[in-house]
């Protein structure tokens, strides 16, 4: 089926969309036999060099309630000047602009190669980007240098004409002036009182006392730059003092005594920031950024106390209930990022400590807002310098890949509805003809706020089909989908991209063949898995997996050939081949397998797994090995215990973490020190090899994987271990009789055992 | 002896006829006064004094010469008899009976008291204060007469009350002939319900007395004043001239009473005139129990020598009645007033600091009194005896020492603790709050800096001055630089702290905008040393004043700030009446002394507002309607004073005393947790507390009534110390020696605070009756217990209570006591607060008010002007008068002052040149110039706060203010005069007695 692996990549590289199914079962009915329900992964704003975006603004369908976009998909009348939506039939006029459209003289939107189209709009002020640093100063000293060194090489990469704020927090919260002369002033909060966004604005001198002129004309933000310029000011007239400002910033200067943890304000500082962007820049696009080396110990949000004999809560004390902060904590961070999503504004969150900081609790601030969620020891680690670093990267056009409010909106033909999406998005509520009662991810709604997005940032969008099994689609029907991507474009332009797909319609009980061929399982599994993940935030890790078993099981009856009760007569066809493969690795992942793992830890990658594209987020399922030796160049080769030879050099990438693994004779030889023998400089190579392409890898990722470099025997081979599939363990690993190999310590079951419990069950008629 | 009796008679008391002659008398001297004087002088001698007490009175007079207390008494006695042969008229007569025979007093006392209103119509014109006078005032001059007379003659009793006679001996001339003629017929019976019914012919006594006086002073006045010196007499002198006719007119029959003359009762003036003649310059020794001390407004050495240093202590009696029962009986307040930090002149010995180690003071074990002057060592020295409990104590070891053969230790004077009043201790850690030695103390400046502020300049100016200030932290005198940490805040609708860490290149400014809930923002640099940060403190300074100039910029949506400053105070500092109590008692108990400068331009509810400087030790300070021209320089004084002045930090005082008796009550800037711990967040050298006391059982006078006032407290080096004032008191069950020992300064000083602390939860009307009462209740008892046997109606006041009425009255008037719509609330609550932590030379000072003719200055001589009354009787058109009471100083300037001196004093060649619109007297050359200033000076000197200078012309519209502090006058609102308030108290121990 290499035509359809063709048609999947390409699809992929224009639209940035994957689907499960790319030939839809055309009736409810066989679409909820398919199990993997119709869904896409659609990265909205994947970088396309070739597609510059144009200069004007979208057509739109007259009918209100549909306002789809002009696109390939439409009949036009050229000589009538008419085009008819193929969403909802409606029939439109051209603008007088399109005055001389013909055959010959098509605008871009209708050419089939413009099936994702980008606009950018010239109406109404742009306003700049705002970055608003809010940083923890309970640090350590070292730590805190290396933050605001970090900060101070920030200030150089941001555009010049970017607002900038800062606001550091302790035990005190202090919103930092950034436009005076002569003495450093700062706005000094408790970090004990949770404020109103009102309160925080009167506090700040935000709030113009009402004059009834001012009633009249409800506020406006550019009305009063003054005002809100006092905290948030452009990188170029101030860069010169918020570097001296952050130069002497100090650590919390409150006594911390022994066995107490220090007083950090966390809850009260992010919702300042919010409070602040609320009410000076509504709905445009700022990034909070909170730098945080700990837990928030006091006020709202506060995760854990300062006794530091009381442990923060681990996935035990959760299942106990015995999390006695974390309800009240999360209720307080989940309005922030509610409030903030819906200014528009985003929040990073760079945690950087060895103990958990409450990502748990505060993940839906990121979550929410499509902010960025990084992890680290320390600040003074290259992980999180060159994370950090990373996030001001540059595109092909010099510009920064994020950008800003963006909202999502999807318009379906009739035949289809939409489920939800999941993703870092927001649900804006917009209930419509196209918006499903049933509810996969977050539903309800055909549009979604995606506060921060890059060019990988990728939401798993979930469809039902709604046509009836008595209503037939005419052969060679197609159902079509549009996504319009409204956002602010990093160099502060409002842009539009418009992609708009169609797939043909099939009988599934004539043509499933078609559909099975047509069946994307890398598409299916990641999507699947983030349903996987979203239920695992709510409902307990059993019974995720028996809800992704049961699936499984109920694919493999639904596609397999088998005979009844007969195991070994078990077949899958090439479509489906690995997808239980995916599930089993799956199942063992961090994002469904909380032990071993802190609550932050999870949630960490959780938060990465629902925005990465389908390759990273494949890579999470089932990280990649390759195997370095002498008998030939690097190959890829399984995950699984019996790769771990010891005249092999292993490089794992599970996205978090790069592994290189030497093996045991390997070890031996580099010990030995022959690398450095002129005479087996091959074996020098052989070293370097996986190093550079790690290196190459570390180059492109983001967040920043930690990076491990061990060997046969050493301590952090575990990463390794864990991840393999242990088809040697220590119980089977004699009776198999391998010599090569190296047997895993564990009483999971290997891939084999699980295959062949699937086998069995999708042969079996009880089920 | 000393029991300086002092007889006035009723005003009208004087018959008629004694007017008649007197007049000339009168015209002599005032006298009437003067003789009144007389029994208050100390001065033995004036002329008269010695004259006629020797003449006539051998046992009280001459004594009174060698002993100070005595002499005033001594001298009354002394005068009575000469009064008596002097006065020409009925008086004369009865007078002159009266040293002859004294029984016959007796029998005019009945007649008198009838006859006593006749008199009092006479009277009335003048007011007449014999010293001994005429005791009561019987009514028929006659009695009165010899009555004083007997009171006088004789000697034995000791206790000769002067007489005040409301009559009119004083009364020049023509009064008298018209109250002659007039009140015998008629007044009398008016008078008595008047209540002061005076007793007429005492009056003739006493005027007689004067005349001899008088006659020898006649030429002048003054001299006789001067002789009577020791008597009232001298201040009334300087009028005598002019004055008797005027007064007399005023006298006249028509309302005769009301016209008391004001020379003829007992005059402020004359009583501190004569301690001053007495005392002053003197070396007080403080060696003995029970003694007396000069008067406030008397300047002498003072030398520790076992008991405490009046600077410190100063008690209402120096003797305590035995039994509670005396003590309710005469309602003398028991009360000292403790100002534990009083500043010494510098020719006194600063207080030793006693430094045990880590042993720490010695204390009794029973009581916890601290090794003291009134520990008694016993068994060759290795116990001793508490003076206060009585417990006998081991010595500890290292304090062991042999007795000497009358008992004494053998250390006893190289020890401070055994051999002074008042010495030090250095403090063990025991001492100290949580048992770790203080941080050197800080001192905080929070700076309004609202709109109007910053627009009138206050913000600059403060800056600028902060500079200087700063420079001159209070600091321990072997020490280099101030221990005193500063730290800034500045607020408006929201508070700004300041880092101004000497490390930091520029100063940062923290914003607190959460006033309802107010938090210090910053650790580390907020509180610095001056010397290290000054750099950046300078800039700082330098920069408050701009840094908020713009605020200006929307006035009007600015508009409310002034009001949001306000309510930043108010929200910060008092929403409710506990929530800023419970503020003030969490300053105390952190330590935390607030002083308050308020620049009021309406109401700010100062009640409220100051209760946080009074209960945390702080200062309140208030300039209404702040004009930076003319006001700033006051400011600055205070600003500067307030910050260099000595003071002790977060101090705990306790007063502990010997058995059967024990401090029940407390006044003054502090704030109590129990019933013994008096707490201030601090104490500077101005601040007074008063303690009364109450008996719990007998005091015996063999072993005296003992007080010991331990402070505890941390100096301004942070170092925590003991300060210890012991004084030792007399008892007796003698009422007569309890009278003897009273002071009427410390008296006011107890009746003001207590007054005062019950404004808040009694009606006015009542507090004012109260005090009345008392006053009249102590008179009267004195008259029934302690004076010879008089005519009811004679007023008789105790030597020491000579002027208990007048400044009982001025107290009566103040405005916290008076409730006017014409006086703001703020205002009165202002003065309400500075009164509760004065010592007694304020209080004395705020109440009656200094008043110095300046046109009669003697450019050559460095001592201050006699003063005058403060009556306006005693301003001349032709004069220039400098009044001052402690807040406030006024020179009033009569239409037709000389032009030299105007010229000398303005620069300015006439009257109408000179422009009032100023608070500074230029700088001239000239000798008057100088000389006034230096007076100014001198009187600022020794004053907590800054008297703000007011040119008051005369009959221009200002001189209504001025006129309010012409005390002894009708009060402009309300209050009535000093002889209308002699008359009704005597009224009301008329009718006690009855």
């Amino acid at each position: 089926m290499a035509t359809y692996l063709e048609f999947i990549q390409q699809n992929e590289e224009r639209d940035g969309v994957r689907f499960s199914w790319n030939v839809w079962p055309s009736s409810r009915l066989e679409a909820t036999r398919m199990v993997v329900p119709l869904a896409c992964l659609l990265t909205p704003l994947k970088e396309r060099p070739d597609l510059p975006p144009v200069q004007y603004e979208p057509v739109l369908c007259s009918r209100p309630t549909c306002k789809a976009v002009l696109n390939p998909l439409c009949q036009v009348d050229y000589r009538a000047k008419l085009w008819a939506c193929n969403f909802c039939f409606q029939r439109n006029q051209f603008p007088p602009a399109y005055g001389g459209i013909s055959e010959v003289n098509q605008p871009a939107e209708l050419m089939p190669q413009f099936s994702t189209i980008e606009y950018m709009i010239q109406r109404g002020a742009q306003s700049p980007l705002i970055f608003l640093y809010v940083v923890d100063t309970c640090l350590e000293e070292d730590d805190l240098q290396a933050l605001k060194e970090s900060l101070q090489m920030s200030l150089s990469l941001l555009p010049p004409d970017a607002l900038v704020g800062l606001i550091t927090f302790g035990r005190m919260v202090q919103v930092h002036e950034l436009s005076c002369e002569g003495i450093s002033k700062s706005y000094v909060f408790r970090g004990t009182k949770d404020l109103t966004a009102k309160q925080i604005q009167d506090m700040l001198g935000l709030t113009k006392p009402a004059t009834p002129m001012q009633q009249a004309r409800p506020a406006q933000p550019q009305e009063h730059p003054s005002v809100s310029s006092r905290f948030l000011q452009p990188v170029h007239k101030i860069d010169m003092n918020l570097t001296d400002l952050l130069g002497e910033l100090q650590r919390d200067p409150w006594p911390v005594t022994q066995g107490k943890r220090p007083l950090r304000s966390t809850g009260v500082a992010l919702s300042i920031a919010v409070g602040l962007l609320e009410g000076t820049f509504p709905n445009t696009g700022a990034r909070i950024m909170l730098f945080t080396g700990g837990p928030p110990t006091q006020g709202p949000g506060m995760v854990v106390g300062d006794e530091l004999k009381i442990p923060i809560r681990s996935w035990h004390d959760i299942e106990k209930d015995n999390a006695r902060f974390m309800k009240k904590a999360t209720k307080h961070y989940e309005m922030l990022a509610n409030r903030t999503a819906a200014n528009g504004h985003c929040i990073d969150i760079y945690a950087c400590a060895l103990d958990q900081t409450g990502l748990l609790e505060m993940k839906c601030c990121a979550n929410l807002t499509g902010g960025y969620m990084v992890m680290g020891d320390s600040f003074n680690t290259s992980l999180f310098k060159q994370t950090f670093q990373r996030i001001f990267t540059k595109d092909f056009n010099g510009d920064f890949r994020m950008a800003f409010g963006a909202t999502l909106d999807v318009k379906t033909s009739r035949e289809l509805k939409i489920a939800g999406a999941i993703g870092p998005c927001v649900s804006l509520n917009v209930k419509g003809p196209c918006v499903s009662e049933n509810e996969l991810g977050v539903g309800g709604t055909s549009q979604w706020k995606i506060c921060g997005l890059d060019p990988t940032s990728t939401l798993g969008i979930y469809f039902e089909v709604v046509n009836q099994h008595n209503a037939p689609i005419p052969q060679g029907g197609r159902g079509a989908i549009q996504f319009v991507t409204r956002y602010q474009h990093s160099s502060t332009q409002r842009r539009i991209r418009v992609t708009t797909i169609a797939r043909n319609w099939a009988d599934a009980q004539t043509q499933l063949r078609h559909i099975e061929a047509a069946f994307d399982q890398e598409a299916a599994a990641v999507l699947m898995a983030r349903l996987g993940v979203f239920r695992a935030e709510s409902e307990e890790g059993p019974d995720v997996l028996r809800w992704l078993d049961r699936q499984l099981i109920r694919l493999c009856q639904k596609f397999g050939q088998y005979n009844k009760e007969d195991p070994a007569s078990f077949r899958l066809s090439d479509s489906f081949s690995l997808y239980p493969q995916f599930m089993f690795h799956l199942r063992r992942s961090p994002f469904l397998q909380v032990f071993n793992n802190s609550p932050d830890e999870s949630s960490y990658y959780r938060h990465h797994f629902a925005r990465q594209d389908l390759t990273q987020s494949l890579i999470m399922i089932q990280p990649i090995l390759y195997s370095y030796s002498f008998h030939g160049p690097p190959e890829p080769v399984l995950l699984d215990s019996s790769s771990i030879l010891a005249d092999r050099i292993l490089l794992m990438d599970t996205f978090f973490q790069i592994v290189i693994y030497l093996g045991e004779t390997i070890a031996q030889w580099r010990k030995a020190g022959y690398q450095d023998m002129p005479e087996y400089e091959n074996f020098k190579h052989l070293l370097q090899a996986p190093l550079d392409d790690a290196q190459e890898i570390l180059q492109a990722r983001f967040p920043m994987p930690r990076y491990i470099n061990t060997e046969h025997g050493g301590s952090q081979a575990r990463f390794l271990l864990s991840k393999v599939n242990p088809s040697q363990t220590h119980n089977n690993h004699y009776a198999w009789g391998q010599e090569t190999g190296a047997p895993i310590l564990t009483d999971d079951v290997s891939l084999q055992v699980f295959m062949d419990h699937l086998k069995k069950l999708a042969v079996s008629s009880a089920c | 002896m000393s029991q300086q009796g002092y007889v006035a008679t009723p005003p009208y008391s004087q018959p008629q006829p004694g007017i008649g002659l007197s007049p000339p008398h009168y015209g002599h001297y005032g006298d009437p006064s003067h003789t009144a004087s007389p029994t208050g002088m100390m001065k033995p001698a004036g002329p008269l004094g010695p004259t006629a007490t020797g003449a006539i009175l051998p046992p009280g007079p001459p004594p009174p010469g060698p002993h100070q207390f005595g002499q005033n008494g001594a001298h009354a006695t002394g005068h009575p008899p000469q009064r008596f042969s002097g006065p020409p008229p009925v008086n004369n007569v009865a007078s002159s009976y009266a040293p002859y025979q004294p029984s016959a007093q007796s029998s005019y006392p009945t007649p008198m008291s009838t006859s006593s209103v006749t008199q009092l119509g006479s009277q009335l014109s003048a007011m007449q204060i014999n010293s001994y006078g005429s005791g009561m005032a019987p009514p028929s001059q006659g009695p009165p007469g010899p009555q004083s007379a007997t009171s006088f003659q004789t000697p034995p009793r000791p206790p000769q009350p002067s007489i005040l006679q409301p009559g009119s001996q004083v009364l020049p001339p023509p009064p008298t002939k018209l109250n002659g003629p007039g009140a015998s017929p008629l007044p009398p019976p008016m008078y008595r319900p008047d209540g002061l019914a005076g007793p007429p012919p005492p009056n003739a006594q006493y005027q007689l007395p004067p005349l001899p006086g008088q006659t020898l002073g006649a030429g002048y006045p003054p001299q006789q004043e001067a002789n009577s010196g020791p008597q009232m007499a001298g201040t009334q002198l300087s009028y005598p001239g002019g004055f008797p006719g005027g007064p007399a007119q005023m006298a006249g029959p028509p309302q005769p009473q009301k016209k008391l003359d004001l020379d003829s009762i007992p005059s402020p003036i004359q009583v501190i005139e004569n301690d001053r003649a007495s005392r002053g310059g003197q070396v007080y020794a403080t060696n003995t129990r029970g003694q007396i001390p000069p008067l406030v407004t008397t300047d002498c050495i003072i030398q520790d020598q076992g008991n405490a240093s009046p600077r410190f202590i100063r008690c209402t009696t120096y003797c305590f009645p035995c039994t509670s029962d005396m003590a309710k009986q005469a309602q003398i307040p028991l009360a000292a007033v403790i100002k534990p930090f009083a500043t010494i002149p510098s020719n006194e010995t600063p207080l030793y600091l006693v430094n045990h180690g880590e042993s720490g003071p010695v204390r009794c074990n029973r009581c916890k009194a601290y090794m003291c002057p009134f520990m008694q060592f016993i068994e060759g020295g290795r116990r001793y005896q508490c003076g206060f409990c009585n417990c006998v104590n081991d010595v500890p070891p290292f304090y062991f020492q042999h007795l000497d053969h009358i008992g004494r230790r053998l250390d006893h004077y190289e020890k401070p603790e055994l051999s002074l009043g008042s010495y030090e201790y250095v403090a063990t850690l025991d001492y100290c709050r949580k048992n770790k030695p203080p941080n050197p103390p800080a001192f905080i400046f929070m700076i309004d800096v609202s709109y109007s502020n910053i627009k009138n300049g206050l913000v600059k100016l403060i800056c600028e001055e902060l500079k200087t200030v700063l420079e001159k932290l209070p600091k321990e005198e072997q020490e280099e630089m101030s221990a005193i940490r500063v730290g800034f805040i500045t607020y408006n609708k929201v508070l700004h702290f300041f880092n101004v860490k000497s490390n930091l290149a520029q100063p940062q400014m923290m914003v607190v905008t959460d006033v309802g809930e107010v938090f210090v923002p910053l650790l580390d640099g907020f509180l610095v040393n001056y010397q290290e940060s000054q750099s950046v403190i300078h800039n700082l300074l330098d920069q408050i004043p701009d840094m908020f100039a713009d605020s200006n910029e929307n006035e009007t949506v600015f508009a409310p700030v002034i009001q949001a400053g306000m309510e930043a105070l108010k929200i910060l500092f008092q929403p409710q009446t506990n929530v800023y109590d419970s503020l003030a008692k969490d300053c105390v108990a952190h330590g935390c002394s607030v002083t308050l400068f308020l620049f009021p331009s309406q109401y700010v509810d100062v009640a409220s507002l100051g209760l946080v400087p009074q209960l945390t030790g702080g200062t309140l300070y208030k300039y209404s309607n702040f004009q930076m021209h003319l006001d700033s320089q006051q400011f600055l004084n205070d600003l500067r004073n307030d910050i260099e002045k000595k003071i002790g930090f977060d101090a705990i005082m306790r007063v502990r005393t010997s058995t059967g008796f024990r401090a029940t009550d407390f006044f003054g800037g502090i704030l109590m947790n129990n019933t013994t711990d008096v707490e201030m967040a601090a104490i500077d050298c101005d601040k007074a507390v008063t303690v009364e006391f109450k008996h719990d059982d007998k005091l015996s006078e063999d072993s005296g009534a003992l007080i010991q006032c331990a402070v505890l407290y941390t100096t301004i080096s942070g170092q925590r110390r003991l300060r210890i004032h012991n004084l030792g008191l007399n008892c007796s069950s003698q009422l007569a020696d309890l009278y003897k020992s009273c002071e009427t300064d410390a008296l006011i000083n107890f009746f003001a605070k207590s007054a005062f602390k019950a404004v808040l939860h009694q009606p006015l009307k009542v507090i004012r009756e109260i005090l009345v009462n008392q006053t009249a209740h102590m008179l009267a008892c004195y008259r029934k217990n302690c004076a010879s046997p008089s005519a009811a109606s004679q007023l008789i006041l105790p030597d020491s209570m000579k002027v208990l009425p007048v400044y009982m009255n001025c107290l009566l008037k103040n405005c916290v006591l008076l409730s006017r719509p014409e006086i703001s609330t703020d205002e009165r609550a202002f003065q309400r607060q500075l009164v509760m932590t004065m010592g007694v030379a304020d209080s004395q000072l705020f109440f009656y008010p200094q008043l110095l003719p300046i046109h009669t200055l003697d450019v050559k001589s460095t001592t201050l002007p006699a003063a005058v009354r403060c009556s306006e009787s005693r301003l001349s058109e032709g004069g220039i008068f400098l009044l001052a009471n402690g807040l406030h100083m006024f020179l009033w300037l009569g239409v037709s002052s000389p032009p030299e001196l105007i010229q000398g004093i303005f620069n300015v060649p006439s009257f109408a040149h000179i422009n009032t619109d100023t608070t500074l007297l230029p700088e001239v050359g000239n000798p008057y110039s100088q000389q006034l200033r230096m007076i100014m000076g001198i009187i600022q000197q020794k004053r907590p706060y800054s008297m703000k200078l007011t040119l008051v012309k005369q009959r221009e519209q200002p001189e209504m203010v001025f006129r309010q502090f012409l005390v002894e006058d009708k009060g402009l609102y309300g209050g009535s005069s000093y002889v209308d308030f002699l008359c009704c108290v005597h009224k009301e121990i008329c009718q006690l007695l009855n």
